[in-house]
């Protein structure tokens, strides 16, 4: 069957490729394009390890198809560091010991990211919930948590 | 497995119509990939149904709201008209996954993946919703109940697409809500569900109301029976318990891995209590 041609923006770079129907999104970033860095955890939106976001939305990499992605402005884990320095988020996860195994970290950062470019100022229960599709097994949600409270107020005071 | 994203109806009950295999409407695809990946789904075409704008758009019509079956539960969640007219239909489809499934899946999804369990449907029928089905031999117009008929099995023909929902006007003094059992508060899937959506008159009695139960029969139940507890009555205390038993009593429940019959029989009625309750608050609120 002949791959499907496919134009698409990954972290403000235009990217083209080729897949098949059958491609997730999460096939192609990691498989075709290298991008390893958003992970497979689960492969059914469950654990959110996967999490990217597409045209501002927060989605499940594994639950998109990759030709679905024609035209889509696309922003990977790789995209939040710039090439000087970390990014809040990132660096607050190191800060509060926010990780251990690291491999629900991307996700836990992208979908972050996401709640705090909606809401600045989220509380402790709306970050939870907001996070509540991204899995940690190592059990380290509390200080994922406060991290993310502190990159929130850090933030704040930047963009003041 | 071929993929074709048509911007026109016509155009995608056509490819719909005449797949000789099996052909899979993709709208958010929160049901259809986990179902691929598993292995269940093998589609020979999948439809892509986004770029079909009357599918995409949420507007108002006739002093009620008419959804698209592929707005994503963020865009509901985000629409504050919406919200505030059916805040019990919003927070149903709200209740749905997580934010990333938020996203992306629809309410045309959740309706047509015919889950007994399925967090929008109960309150869309106690809404008194409708949906638009459009195939090649035409338009028709159903109530939202008369869509599954059994666990993953719905009364479409082959080529017809859910196109939207209608929600009617609202009466003053109106209210919904929708609630659900569930082991996890987020990311889990209904035990039970109820919705329930009425209309209480100035003197603070019900003139209208609509109960449907999820999760407690192969397909979401409307029970007028539990509505006609309500109806004539102030919702005191003593309405409330008939209301609970006519909830109680229209289950027909299996034993499963994320409940009992007996249990669920129990909560169904619990619930419907606890949600009218709700219903009645914002009905005083909305005047």
């Amino acid at each position: 069957m002949t791959k499907q041609h496919v134009t698409t923006s990954i972290n403000g770079d235009e990217i083209e490729f080729l897949c098949e129907t059958e491609q997730t999104l999460l096939d192609i970033l990691r498989d075709e394009l290298q991008f390893i860095g958003t992970k497979e955890g689960c492969g059914s939106g469950d654990c959110g390890a996967c999490s990217v976001i597409v045209d501002g939305r927060l989605v499940c990499a594994c639950l998109m198809l990759g030709v679905e992605a024609q035209g889509k402005k696309i922003e990977t884990i790789e995209g939040i560091a710039t090439k000087e320095e970390l990014h809040p988020l990132q660096q607050k996860f190191i800060d509060h010991a926010a990780l251990q195994c690291g491999f629900c970290t991307p996700g836990f950062l992208v979908a972050s990211k996401a709640l705090l470019e909606k809401n600045p100022n989220p509380t402790e229960t709306e970050v939870r919930y907001w996070l509540a599709g991204n899995l940690c097994r190592c059990t380290g949600y509390d200080k994922i948590v406060r991290a993310v409270l502190d990159a929130a107020q850090e933030m704040r005071g930047a963009s003041a | 497995m071929r993929y074709e994203a048509p911007d026109s109806l016509d155009a995608a009950t056509e490819l719909l119509s005449s797949e000789p295999g099996v052909s899979r409407i993709l709208a958010g695809g929160t049901d259809l990939l986990v179902q691929m990946h598993a292995g269940m789904t093998e589609p020979d075409l999948i439809v892509d149904i986004k770029k079909i704008p009357d599918l995409r758009a949420i507007v108002a019509e006739d002093s009620g709201f008419r959804i698209g079956a592929a707005v994503t539960g963020a865009e509901m969640g985000e629409h504050r008209e919406l919200k505030s007219a059916w805040p019990g239909v919003v927070e149903a489809v709200e209740l749905i996954g997580s934010t990333q499934i938020q996203g992306r899946a629809t309410p045309g999804g959740n309706l047509c993946n015919a889950s007994p369990a399925a967090d929008s449907v109960p309150a869309m029928v106690a809404a008194g919703a409708t949906v638009t089905v459009v195939g090649t031999e035409g338009t028709r117009e159903i109530p939202v109940q008369e869509i599954c008929t059994g666990p993953g099995q719905t009364s479409l023909k082959k080529g017809e697409i859910v196109v939207s929902f209608k929600l009617p006007a609202r009466p003053s003094r109106s209210g919904d809500a929708y609630l659900r059992m569930t082991p996890r508060t987020e990311m889990d899937i209904a035990v039970v569900g109820v919705g329930v959506n009425l209309t209480m008159d100035q003197e603070g009695n019900c003139i209208d109301a609509r109960v449907a139960i999820g999760a407690v029969a192969p397909t979401v139940l409307l029970v007028p029976e539990a509505a006609a507890a309500l109806i004539g009555t102030k919702v005191d205390e003593s309405a409330l318990a008939e209301l609970a038993s006519a909830a109680s009593a229209a289950c027909r429940p299996i034993d499963d891995k994320r409940g009992t019959k007996k249990y669920r029989i129990k909560v169904a009625g619990v619930l419907a209590k606890r949600a009218a309750k709700i219903a009645v608050e914002r009905a005083g609120q909305s005047l």
